[in-house]
């Protein structure tokens, strides 16, 4: 693995991303978990878990959903696998509407649209052998299967690298990457279109995750998927993602394309993510800077108003505690939140930013990034 | 993580055990938390023993064989054998009580009954009800607990409230005062099978809040685990939740507490007998045996040392059977 500082990486030209149909859109979405207390388990607050987030998805794309742990990234993909009620906003799959979709209508849909989970231990139940947890798809959905659920099973036991005498064996029997491929296999039983991944190998250990993310690649090419992947860290979705959204605390912060946000990161925040990014080459970990965010994440119960991330910016001004910045696309395909955007001359709010009397404080170097 | 790189036989590493020690060929058979649960539990020497007294205790009670075996060692429980009983002071004439081929538990002071088949036939009734009554806490407690961690919200709230209630609940004044007043027919019942029913009632129904809070809590455990997310977003509907996914989880708990709660119910059926409101005399109970040796225990120390001892034994092995369940199906709980 070498380290350059304007090499793209090796899959950056691979893939052509197809510039077709979107397959999900999502709109100004939200979820606010009410907090009750007393006796008369009254209302008294709300976790504004995601709040009116936007962001679509193209047929065979990969969208990378990043963001510190408690953003709200499992909270986004569960509603749209409608595992959860949104509070607001549209979710659009394949045109259709779903967001309010009752459960029996969209029991067909599920077909097209499953989900990944993060621990490996506790998606699979137990108690049922890896055959009975990956053949209930074909039974939940009632769907007929040419040789039978059980040949239907090993060859997708095969597909996900596992051998198909495995069928009759429990959980506890395999290894946590071995019990993602089981999770993964279930996943494809139903031959879906959009895949949502929740933080599909931090449960996993490091030398395991390459191979469980090649695997995710790789079917993606067999199988025609488009993948919404989600991961607590940029070093994760880099290497799979097309387009990179960036979360915190409830908010999109950033869009763009893969190597655009990598190489150009417009946002305090993704600056700041992309500088966690470990460099394994120490002769490369010199001369870059490390940023180093000061303070926890705030509780998304009362969360900072404005930009909701100027209580650990450096770059923060009075106005970003007054007025929120709109999330503008500042170059093609580039989205931001910010009044004070790196590596750009313009920002979000670009006229309030010029009447800004004074430029931003300080002038931190943009961290180099790694490259692969 | 860094770039992805060639598989590097990590995993392979990581292969089970099961998978290297590989039965050859043939499909492999994979070794369910059941049977190591069991593999666990035949290692467990204490255990094994208080399931064999428990078997033998069940195999005593069974149709038939009380009375097979009351005829072959002893001798009818209800049978005086007033000959055998010293007339002045009323204790068995001989030493230990009587002691006898014929009798081999010795016999009773005043009137002379075989000890063993009253011990015999009082096993039978502390079984039926200590079994009984733990069936139906299980049922209640079962249905109510998983109902309340499942749905939660206002169902939740219900139910604990009511848990509550049946947990504040006086059981035992309760009890003294119900059963004072059963009539001597009634549901098809008379007699001490009416009474047996009534205490199987009593004290099965107030107890399931015990094994409802820890339904409860499992199930509410359970339900946030993804697996119960991945059936949902595969269109499973919540009574395949409840009965494909989470109960299954739920058996181990629940034998575990049954083979806790029957020793439990032994001993308060004892209770309510020696108080004078369990089984009639003069059908033989063990609680009921124990109250009348309070009085005599000065001439007849066996008599109090008998069914004492029946009533350790029995409760003893239950619980030793029970501790050594628990940890053979949850080793982390130890
Ligand atoms: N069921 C829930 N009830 C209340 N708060 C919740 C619930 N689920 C998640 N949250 C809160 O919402 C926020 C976002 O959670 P989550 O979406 O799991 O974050 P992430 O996946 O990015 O780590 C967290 O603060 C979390 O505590
Ligand atoms: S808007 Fe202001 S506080 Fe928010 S990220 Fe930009 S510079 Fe920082
Ligand atoms: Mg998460």
């Amino acid at each position: 693995m070498s380290t350059t500082d304007n090499a793209t990486g090796p899959t950056a030209t691979d893939r052509v991303i197809p510039q077709g149909e979107v397959l999900l859109d999502v709109d100004n979405l939200g979820k606010h978990f009410p907090v009750h207390a007393g006796l008369l388990r009254r209302q008294v607050a709300a976790v504004k878990a995601v709040d009116g987030v936007s962001f679509s998805v193209r047929k065979g794309e990969t969208l990378g959903l990043v963001g510190e742990s408690g953003c709200g990234k499992s909270t986004t993909g569960r509603m749209i696998m409608r595992l959860l009620d949104p509070s607001f906003g549209k979710i659009t799959f394949e045109g259709e509407d779903i967001t309010r979709m009752s459960q029996s209508r969209l029991r067909p849909l599920r077909r097209d649209l499953q989900m990944i989970f993060q621990d490996p231990y506790s998606s699979l139940n137990p108690r049922q052998t890896v055959g009975a947890i990956v053949g209930a798809p074909f039974r939940l959905q009632k769907i007929q299967t040419e040789n039978g659920v059980k040949k239907a099973v090993q060859e997708l036991l095969e597909l996900v690298g596992l051998s198909p005498e495995h069928y009759n064996r429990y959980p506890h029997e395999f290894s946590g990457g071995q019990r993602q491929r089981i999770g993964i296999a279930r996943t494809l039983a139903l031959k879906p279109k959009l895949i949502v991944a929740d933080e599909p190998v931090s449960a996993l250990d490091v030398s395991v995750q390459a191979q469980v993310v090649n695997l995710l690649e790789d079917l993606q090419d067999e199988l025609d998927l488009t993948y919404v992947v989600i991961a607590h860290d940029l070093s994760v979705v880099r290497h799979i993602s097309d387009r990179v959204a960036v979360m915190y605390l409830g908010k999109i912060v950033e869009v763009a394309d893969r190597n655009d946000l990598y190489e150009r990161p417009m946002h305090p925040y993704t600056n700041a993510l992309l500088s966690a990014v470990p460099v394994p080459d120490p002769a490369k970990r010199e001369g870059r800077d490390r940023i180093r965010l000061q303070g926890d994440v705030p509780s998304p119960l009362d969360p900072p108003p404005a930009c909701r991330f100027h209580t650990r910016c450096w770059k923060a001004q009075e106005i970003c505690k007054t007025q929120e910045p709109p999330l503008a696309e500042l170059s093609p395909g580039h989205q931001v939140a910010c009044h004070f955007p790196e590596n750009t001359t313009v920002s979000a709010t670009d006229a309030v930013a010029q009447s800004a009397v004074s430029p931003p404080a300080t002038d931190l170097p943009t961290p180099s990034l790694r490259k692969e | 993580m860094t770039a992805p790189i060639e598989a590097t036989g990590a995993e392979q590493q990581a292969q089970p055990d099961a998978v290297l020690a590989g039965s050859g060929r043939k499909a492999i058979q994979g070794r369910s938390l059941g049977q190591i649960a069991w593999m666990r539990l035949k290692r467990d020497k204490v255990a094994m023993g208080g399931a064999l007294v428990v078997l033998l205790l069940i195999v005593m009670s069974l149709p038939g064989v009380t009375e097979l075996l009351s005829r072959t060692f002893g001798s009818p429980p209800n049978q005086f054998h007033q000959n055998l009983v010293d007339p002045t002071l009323g204790g068995p004439i001989g030493s230990l009580g009587g002691i006898s081929a014929d009798h081999p538990f010795g016999i009773e002071p005043i009137n002379g009954r075989d000890l063993f088949s009253r011990i015999l036939f009082g096993a039978r009734v502390s079984l039926l009800i200590g079994v009984l009554a733990t069936l139906v806490s299980v049922v209640i407690g079962t249905v109510m607990g998983i109902i309340a961690g499942y749905f939660g919200g206002w169902v939740d709230t219900v139910i604990a409230r009511l848990m509550d209630i049946f947990l504040a609940f006086p059981l035992v004044l309760f009890a003294i005062s119900l059963v004072g007043v059963i009539p001597n027919k009634m549901l098809g019942l008379a007699g001490n099978d009416l009474r047996m029913g009534v205490l199987v009632f009593i004290i099965g129904f107030f107890n399931w809040p015990y094994i409802g809070r820890i339904i409860r809590g499992q199930t509410l455990s359970l339900r946030e685990r993804e697996f119960v997310d991945a059936a949902r977003s595969m269109g499973a509907r919540n009574t395949h939740i409840l009965f494909k996914e989470v109960l299954p989880n739920l058996v181990a708990p629940i034998l575990v507490y049954s083979t806790l709660l029957i020793p439990t119910n032994i001993l308060f059926e004892a209770a309510l007998s020696f108080l004078g409101v369990g089984i009639n005399p003069p059908d033989p109970s063990w609680g009921g045996m124990l109250s009348a040796a309070t009085e005599l225990y000065t001439v007849a120390p066996h008599f109090v040392i008998v069914p004492g001892l029946a009533i350790f034994i029995t409760v003893l092995a239950f619980n030793l059977f029970g501790d050594g369940l628990r940890d053979a199906l949850d080793p982390r709980a130890r």
